[in-house]
């Protein structure tokens, strides 16, 4: 049971890690731009083929990711300058429905390009096998390995946002866009360029999440929708929200996956428990997000005042 | 002395270290015209938008009619009696001048729980929203989509859809905002034809406006009330002649002309 | 101030009930008659969504969940063998109001961009509740034995089918007609127009909107039951989220804020997923109508960036040349 507990909580950091990678672009995005960007799920998934070719192509987990990542960031920036700085000034509703055009068209030109078939990568050689992360407890060295990526790009934007002069205009772009503007700073290459940021590290997301699933059109969805909950909870245009949320949200699906069907089976009949826990356990984000929302309506940590 | 209709007490409200409004204590009496004046940014939408309800001040308290409705939601206060206009023209754009106003008096004819018979065809609506839309003199555009009138019509719409609530109080956020003369004029005629059977609270710029109509003056400079009295001893308050004029020592006529 | 023309629902109406005879006259296959049922039904989910986003301003983008929840209804029910109609649309009513009311009391104490994704959140979270429901099939879904009407209304004659589903599109179509020029729907599209300034004429907007809300649900319910009927099956499927987007897309292709506009928005995108992989096999190469989504997303942004009246517009401007 300890034992359990202790690597669950793990795959829970691991799942909200990788949430992170997704949701911190997304909630910048949101936060600088006020653009709601339904197609951020889709770089997911080009990030997680592209890097499944180059790996291939390479025959090197390392130099295909390497690749991989400023390959994102040119999608990203194509996909910003073409599509999305249209919508800017659109209302909600457009950058929803266009965003959501886009959905569509991404999954089709990766079928038309690698087909309909879910790719499988198998784990990297060298990162296949398991350390002992306390004594008698082993666990997979990829899964560390994206628990330990993520935490270094979480602490990588935080010293992006908190310390570079390209952090100070995103700051002051999230919590007010005219105030960014009449400091002179050339808006549309911030926006290009934040969005790219973004587009990397959603892609790097797919990349990690390659070798553990299959890579398949479409993959990016449901993650997008966690993203969501995410930036919900944490409050738009905040990193430290997004980074809070997104090990909230990892540790409370895994662990409540897992041990609430336990928990109900101890305390009610076999039967009963057996129906109820799934369906409570994967509506337990949900609810935490519907209770944290009756608090307070904005999110943990509002970025944006007024 | 006339009934106390609304009054602050130790009002205060301020935006991260900016204080907007400082303990601010006034009172209107019923039926009077009270003007608040001062400079740029001494905090009279700030001050409105508490006593309206869309904006909750820090401290201090709203009492209207002897009721403390600080914490009220601004939709009660409404319905208590207290209208307010806005300073940047607010009025439903898509809806035709004669729509914004019945739903004006729509807004304080019950509950709007109706789902059946037509809004358009309702006389208890449409009739007295006609009245109020002649009263103001915009009975030639009533059916005139709200976005396709003058800036001046839309500043009287404006005006109209606060009155038909048939509020006990009006609080008018700069009504001649970008009026020009003959607009202002007609505005001031409005205005003066509601003294005596409604109690305004008026923020404005014109000075001849305010003077012409007020029949006490509060000062506002950052945020507190340096001042509170008749327009001809606020004009001859040294205070307020600093406060406006600098040390500068002009003409009543100049201060006035401002 | 409403765009609507009322010509345009009557002769679309008029259209719709001729088409099953026309179908007949020029000995078409029944097939038709079952694809535009279909259309009606969905259609009818449609107009529910532009009731709160068209008229009341509400990017509702989880509406296809009260699909799925009036689906599911008659799908329970017909599971434990209560396949009376009587007792599965009034439940449907029911249920729907329910959960509407619940995620409307959530999603409306936000807005702008917390309401679009609150909405998808809380559809997604229904949407995976049913994929949990294990005994109702879980991810499979579940056949349904179609609805009775105590032998009043015979769902298996296709025809029958045709004209119940008629005569409800018809029937909420006066009831959306009616709200939308009723006093509540007044005060409704002031909201979309302008909340603040409703709030402060006296009216506390979040009880109207969560009302319209509520109503919208009610009435996307029903549309799940009929799909349900017209499936004979039910699955999470239906409560996809790319479903809620597609409803958006119905109602903006027809013209939102119109009456009739989500109906011919819901004809033209039914009957381009019919049809545009077809025409791109024809036109392209053999084989390209299977990335038919390929062309569909490029044209919804083009929709979206160019044209934001909608089919309704267009023959509204169309009348005005002629006439």
């Amino acid at each position: 049971m300890g034992l359990l507990l202790i690597e669950q909580a793990f795959n829970g950091l691991q799942f909200g890690v990788m949430l992170f990678l997704i949701a911190a672009g997304l909630t910048l995005v949101f936060g600088i731009m006020d653009l709601v960007n339904l197609s951020h799920g889709s770089l997911v998934m080009v990030g997680a083929y592209l890097a499944t070719t180059l790996i291939e192509w390479t025959g090197s987990f390392l130099l295909g990711i390497l690749f991989a990542l400023p390959a994102t960031f040119l999608v990203g920036v194509v996909v910003e300058v073409l599509v999305l700085r249209t919508l800017y000034e659109r209302d909600h509703l457009d950058q929803v429905l266009a965003t959501f055009g886009l959905i569509l068209f991404f999954n089709e030109v990766i079928r038309i390009v690698w087909g309909p078939a879910s790719l499988y990568s198998g784990l990297p050689e060298g990162l296949s096998g398991h350390v002992e992360i306390l004594p008698g407890v082993p666990y997979p060295t990829f899964r560390l390995m994206i628990i330990l990526a993520g935490l270094l790009v979480a602490v990588l934007i935080y010293v992006i946002v908190a310390k570079t002069r390209l952090g100070m205009l995103i700051r002051a772009g999230a919590s007010n866009r005219e105030m960014a503007g009449a400091l002179g700073v050339n808006i549309r290459m911030l926006f290009t360029l934040v969005f790219g940021l973004g587009a990397s590290f959603a892609g790097l997301a797919g990349m990690m999440l390659g070798p553990l699933t299959s890579v398949e059109p479409g993959m990016g969805e449901p993650l997008l929708i966690l993203a969501f909950v995410v930036i919900i909870i944490g409050g738009i245009g905040s990193i430290r929200g997004a980074f809070i949320a997104s090990i909230l949200v990892g540790l409370v699906d895994t662990l409540g996956r897992v041990f609430l069907p336990m928990l109900l089976r101890s305390m009610v009949a076999d039967s009963t428990a057996d129906g109820v826990g799934p369906a409570l356990a994967s509506m337990l984000i949900y609810i935490l997000m519907a209770g944290i929302l009756v608090i307070r309506p904005r999110g943990l940590f509002p970025a944006r005042t007024g | 002395m006339a009934e106390i209709l609304l009054k602050t007490e130790k009002l205060t409200k301020s935006f991260g270290g900016l204080v907007a409004i400082s303990e601010l204590s006034m009172e209107v009496e019923e039926g009077e015209i009270h003007a608040v004046i001062g400079p740029n940014g001494a905090g009279k939408t700030t001050l409105i938008a508490q006593l309206s309800g869309s904006l909750r001040p820090d401290s201090g308290s709203i009492f209207f009619q002897n009721q403390d409705i600080t914490q009220l939601p601004e939709y009660r206060r409404s319905s208590l009696g207290l209208a307010r206009s806005f300073q940047i023209t607010s009025v439903l754009q898509n809806f035709s001048a004669l729509d914004n106003v019945a739903l004006a008096v729509q807004a304080q004819a019950g509950h709007s729980f109706r789902f059946w018979s037509k809004a358009r065809k309702a006389t208890d609506l449409r009739e007295p929203a006609l009245n109020v839309l002649e009263k103001i003199g915009l009975s030639e555009r009533v059916d005139v989509p709200a976005s396709s009138l003058s800036h001046g019509e839309q500043r009287q719409l404006e005006l109209a859809m606060a009155l038909a609530t048939r509020p006990k109080m009006l609080l008018l956020d700069e009504p001649m905002a970008g009026m020009g003369v003959e607009e202002s004029q007609r505005m001031v005629e409005v205005l003066a034809e509601l003294k005596g059977t409604h109690t305004l609270v008026l923020i404005e710029h014109d000075m001849d406006a305010v003077f012409a109509l007020a029949d006490r003056i509060t000062v506002l400079v950052y945020g507190q009330s340096i001042a509170c009295d008749t327009p001809p001893n606020i004009r001859s308050n040294p205070e307020v002649r600093k406060a406006y004029l600098g040390e500068g020592e002009e003409s009543s006529e100049t201060f006035v002309d401002e | 101030m409403s765009a609507d023309k009322l010509w345009i629902t009557w002769a679309g109406m008029a259209l719709l009930a001729l088409i099953p005879i026309l179908i007949q006259v020029f000995e078409l296959p029944v097939f038709y008659t079952e694809m535009f049922c279909r259309i009606m039904i969905l259609a009818l989910a449609a107009m529910s969504l532009d009731l709160i986003l068209g008229f009341g301003g509400m990017v509702s983008f989880g509406h296809a969940v009260y699909l799925g929840i009036g689906s599911y209804t008659v799908g329970i029910f017909s599971f434990y063998e209560i396949d009376n109609g009587f007792i599965q649309f009034p439940a449907t009513l029911v249920i729907c109001g329910i959960f509407a009311l619940l995620i409307g009391m959530m999603s409306l104490r936000t807005s702008g961009v917390y309401f679009i994704m609150i909405t998808l959140a809380f559809a997604q979270m229904v949407f995976f509740l049913g994929i949990s429901l294990e005994e109702f099939g879980g991810d499979d879904g579940m056949p349904v034995y179609r609805s009775e009407f105590g032998g009043w209304i015979d769902l298996n004659d296709p025809l029958s089918f045709y004209y119940f589903v008629f005569a409800i599109l018809l029937l909420l179509l006066f009831l959306c007609h009616r709200i939308i020029h009723s006093r509540f729907g007044m005060v409704l599209q002031g909201c979309k127009s302008n909340e603040a300034r409703m709030q402060a004429l006296g009216f506390p907007t979040y009880r109207y909107k969560l009302a319209a809300f509520v109503i919208s649900g009610m009435i996307c319910g029903i549309a799940g039951a009929l799909f349900a009927n017209w499936n004979e099956f039910v699955s999470p499927a239906i409560m996809h989220w790319t479903r809620s987007g597609d409803l958006l897309i119905m109602v903006i292709l027809g013209g939102m804020g119109t009456l009739f506009g989500p109906v011919l928005g819901t004809v033209l995108f039914l009957l381009l997923e019919e049809y545009l992989p077809e025409w791109m096999d024809a036109l392209l190469f053999p084989g390209a109508g299977e990335h038919w989504m390929g062309v569909m997303g490029p044209l919804l942004i083009l929709l979206v960036l160019f044209a934001r009246g909608g089919i309704h517009s267009l023959l509204g401007r169309l009348r005005i040349r002629n006439g």
